[in-house]
């Protein structure tokens, strides 16, 4: 073999190396958040720590339930929003609108996948939070007073803020996802509904759908995951307090990311702290781990069934 | 008018009214934060390091956080193009394309793509106590490295696989090694892409606040040492926020300017280069 040949193997085997360290992240991602949470599973078993309520640290007690419910508060909400708008917005894009508009578009929605979840947070105290105490917050108390609207929190940091803050904040993932998954449906489909004296929205609703819909779902379940990790932007806007769960829209919520970012300074000056915020984040990344998986699973599918 | 036409009508309302409203709350973020930055800013915060009782209000500004950023930024783009790239080009060039392992790596990328910054701060933290670090800069960089590997990866992916499968057979049928096409046809042929993928990591590295949260700490100084905790960006903003002291709060807004403005140079930086490359780019 000469030189040429050997050069070839080293940078065969050390781009074979790094592909493998990726996958060892991976791995280890899991195995080292697990070791670390271990000392807590030991002592608090997983249904307490699921389920109860009393989170006080000196006094030895972790129950997260408090953070998943603010959690599910703040990603339901989000959700409700942001989907049935992206999903519209996606079908005009993908289907309606002119070519230009589109190249416009689509970039624009691209660069703001990329602006920092901090300057969402930031907008989200000077514009959302005032219009949910001012506005939303003493409308709805006064006129609906029943389950999700009654709240004695009169602040405007909310689950409800955190919640619209979040809706924009996936807006990027869910239209691009959704758009490119309408745009992969064959055009045949479309013409031979059209042909057969369909509008156009019922080409969509009928025929298109029918192609499109396990990815609008990954769509949705990808979007879910990113809601669920969200930390910045949700601890900025969501208020944050301790000891209650939400009961109304505009309660304060503690979701889990932001639990796991606001104890970094204590963890370690109290004993089993960090293993039952590390187990949070475990918990974190075990859910969004089964998201993922199952989004970018049915993506992948998708795509190699059209080949 | 009869009901499919109506349904027709009342949908694309619908849907150009639910755009509108995407891209309007989208503008709405972009203006809001132009009109409070500008307002808000002036030179003291781009040149000072924050004096005694910054956050009480008293004199000083976010050098150390620009500088903070910047510094931890291209620390972890650097680590992150060290370890993404080859395993883009080991995809693409020595792996056949349906086989299992680049089946499975393109399936660990988009996982790992979305496992929230906060989840990355926490391994980077379970490292850091393994290893015997303190919050520092060093620790910062290894975790947003973590964070941007994936981002890197499936953009430089992209890039290699729009190349057209005739220019490495052309140049492997002139007897080169994998290597040499790789270096000599597929990395020039990609230049623009992988830069635009670059910057795109960059851009999300100087952003992000949840992971430095854990890992790099914060401090009032500039960077100086690999081992002691780097101030950043996204932080600075989050603790003048934080405060209740409307002085404060309002350089807060200015610090998300200055942010926003960086990422958005960083997004068009990125266009322009990889027009400019495109000269070299076989089509």
């Amino acid at each position: 073999m000469n030189d040429r040949h050997w050069k070839d193997l080293i940078a065969r085997r050390l781009m074979l190396i790094s592909g493998s360290f990726l996958l060892i992240l991976g791995l280890l991602m899991i195995f080292m958040m697990y070791q670390r949470s271990k000392p807590i599973l030991a002592l608090t078993p997983l249904k307490d720590l699921l389920f109860s309520l009393s989170w006080h640290p000196t006094k030895g007690q972790f129950g997260l339930a408090g953070f998943i419910a603010g959690t599910l508060w703040v990603t339901v909400i989000a959700m409700i929003i942001a989907v049935p708008l992206s999903i519209l917005t996606a079908i005009y894009l993908a289907e309606y609108a002119a070519k230009p508009l589109r190249g416009l578009l689509k970039p624009f929605i691209d660069l703001l996948a990329g602006i920092s979840p901090v300057i969402y947070g930031v907008w989200g105290i000077i514009a959302i939070v005032p219009l949910v105490r001012d506005y939303f917050m003493p409308f709805l108390t006064n006129h609906l007073k029943f389950f999700p609207f009654v709240s004695e929190n009169y602040t405007g940091f909310s689950a409800l803020t955190a919640g619209i803050v979040l809706a924009i904040m996936i807006f990027p993932v869910l239209i691009s996802v959704m758009e490119e998954v309408l745009h992969a449906v064959p055009f045949g489909i479309r013409e031979s509904s059209l042909a057969l004296g369909a509008t156009q929205w019922q080409t969509i609703k009928g025929a298109v759908f029918k192609k499109a819909w396990p990815g609008i779902i990954a769509a949705i379940i990808l979007g879910l995951s990113r809601a669920f990790g969200e930390t910045m932007a949700v601890l900025m806007v969501a208020g944050c307090s301790l000891g209650q769960i939400p009961k109304s829209i505009f309660d304060a919520a503690y979701p889990l990311p932001a639990l796991i970012a606001t104890t970094y300074g204590e963890m370690m000056s109290i004993p089993l702290y960090d293993a039952a915020v590390l187990a949070a984040a475990f918990i974190l990344l075990m859910i969004t781990i089964l998201f993922n998986m199952a989004g970018w699973g049915i993506l992948l599918r998708m795509e190699r069934n059209q080949i | 008018m009869d009901r499919r036409r109506l349904e027709e009508r009342v949908m694309k309302g619908l849907m150009i009214l639910s755009t509108l409203l995407v891209v309007g709350s989208s503008v709405c973020i972009l203006l809001t934060i132009f009109l409070k930055g500008v307002s808000a800013i002036d030179l003291n915060m781009l040149i000072q390091t924050p004096k005694g009782g910054y956050y009480l209000g008293k004199e000083g500004g976010i050098l150390n956080a620009i500088l903070g950023s910047l510094v931890l930024g291209v620390g972890a783009t650097f680590l992150a193009f060290l370890v993404s790239v080859p395993i883009t080009f080991y995809l693409n060039l020595y792996l056949r394309r349906a086989s299992r392992f680049s089946y499975i790596l393109r399936f660990l990328f988009d996982v790992l793509y979305g496992m929230p910054a906060i989840v990355y701060g926490a391994f980077g933290f379970t490292l850091m106590v393994f290893w015997g670090l303190k919050a520092s800069l060093l620790a910062g960089m290894i975790t947003i490295a973590f964070l941007i590997i994936p981002i890197m990866a499936r953009a430089t992916d992209e890039v290699l696989k729009m190349i057209p499968f005739e220019l490495p057979e052309a140049s492997l049928a002139m007897g080169t090694t994998r290597w040499e096409t790789a270096r000599g046809v597929i990395f020039k042929q990609a230049l623009p892409g992988i830069l635009t993928a670059v910057l795109l990591a960059f851009g999300r590295a100087i952003g992000d606040g949840a992971a430095v949260l854990l890992t790099a700490g914060f401090t009032d100084s500039n960077p100086s040492s690999l081992f002691k905790p780097v101030a950043t960006l996204p932080l600075a903003i989050f603790f003048q926020l934080a405060t209740p002291f409307p002085e404060v709060q309002r350089r807060g807004y200015a610090a998300a300017f200055i942010l926003t403005v960086l990422i958005l140079m960083v997004s068009l930086i990125s266009r322009i280069l990889s027009w400019k490359f495109t000269q070299n780019v076989v089509r």
